[in-house]
């Protein structure tokens, strides 16, 4: 009788810890569109970008200004697109739950996750802009992973995993440098389906 | 037995204010509206807990100005995380 009540206020303290300290409004499905949206761009620049030149022989790769141009417009889509996907699925989430999306769990999750991953953004421009083209999909995949590793601190423990696979398949990807468009399409398109659809099930949308 | 529940504490048996303390302890600050959110609470009932607990020396608060508007962050004090931490222990021994 007794015991039972102090045993729901310690359910009770636990929920109230995770859900003051974290962000869980993530919705699993904008993984899902992420995921979709990286694997349509990875397709794109595959067929448009790389058409001309040998895709796996990174050494014979000479790539023009004109070409540097499309692949940031096209990166820049893409994470336009992504980001607005994530948004939406996670504000539709928020609300069937009654929850504000935009609280101060929701701003600390942005700034651990943005950290690493403006830092990462601009050094893959700036290494862009001097044509070290064959750097950009490790060091992208790198730096998400540690944005990730990160913010998973603040929102379900599950992105963690995800961060440290995305770090592992940047390294990868940078021994295998030829490979680039593949490891990006793995890391960006098919992981954010994955742990997408295992959120979805696991926390619903 | 009546060690144990001697070691209880009065100011957590309110469900209210054990979920202030269990969010003000994860958290470094929480500012009212923050809290109110969290825990779901009306604006009046929030607040007369809040002062209960301030009272107990569990809780400390700073005022600011946001944008002219007054925001008043919530911390919990070191007594607080003593007393929050030895009414935990006391409902573990309880359950044992």
């Amino acid at each position: 009788m007794e015991k039972e009540k102090y045993i729901q206020d310690l359910r009770q303290i636990k929920e109230i810890m995770d859900r003051s300290s974290k962000f869980i409004s993530l919705s699993g499905l904008s993984g899902v569109a992420a995921g979709i949206i990286a694997l349509a761009g990875a397709w794109y620049a595959y067929q448009n970008i790389y058409t001309e030149s040998d895709f796996y022989g990174y050494q014979v790769v000479t790539i023009s200004s004109e070409s540097i141009a499309s692949i940031i417009g096209l990166g820049a889509l893409i994470l336009i697109l992504a980001i607005g996907a994530g948004v939406f699925f996670t504000a539709q989430k928020a609300k069937k739950a009654n929850q504000k999306v935009w609280n101060s769990q929701a701003k600390r999750l942005l700034i651990n996750l943005s950290i690493p991953l403006v830092t990462g953004g601009l050094l893959s421009l700036i290494f862009l802009s001097r044509g070290f083209i064959g750097i950009i999909a490790p060091l992208t995949l790198i730096f998400y992973g540690l944005a990730l590793v990160n913010a998973s601190k603040y929102t379900h423990e599950e992105i963690r995993s995800l961060g440290i696979i995305e770090i592992a398949l940047g390294l990868l990807s940078a021994y295998f440098i030829g490979f680039g468009l593949l490891f990006w399409a793995i890391g960006f398109g098919l992981l954010h389906i994955v742990y997408g659809i295992i959120m979805h099930y696991r926390y619903g949308s | 037995m009546k060690d144990i529940l001697k070691d209880l504490d009065k100011a957590f048996e309110n469900k209210l204010r054990l979920g202030i303390m269990s969010a003000l302890l994860v958290n470094d600050f929480l500012d009212f509206n923050a809290l109110k959110e969290i825990l779901d609470a009306t604006d009046g009932n929030l607040a007369s807990h809040l002062k209960t607990l301030e009272k107990e020396g569990y809780i400390t608060f700073t005022k600011e100005f946001v944008d002219r508007k007054p925001n008043t962050k919530y911390m919990v004090t070191e007594s607080g995380i003593e007393a929050f931490i030895k009414h935990l222990k006391a409902i573990e021994n309880l359950l044992k």
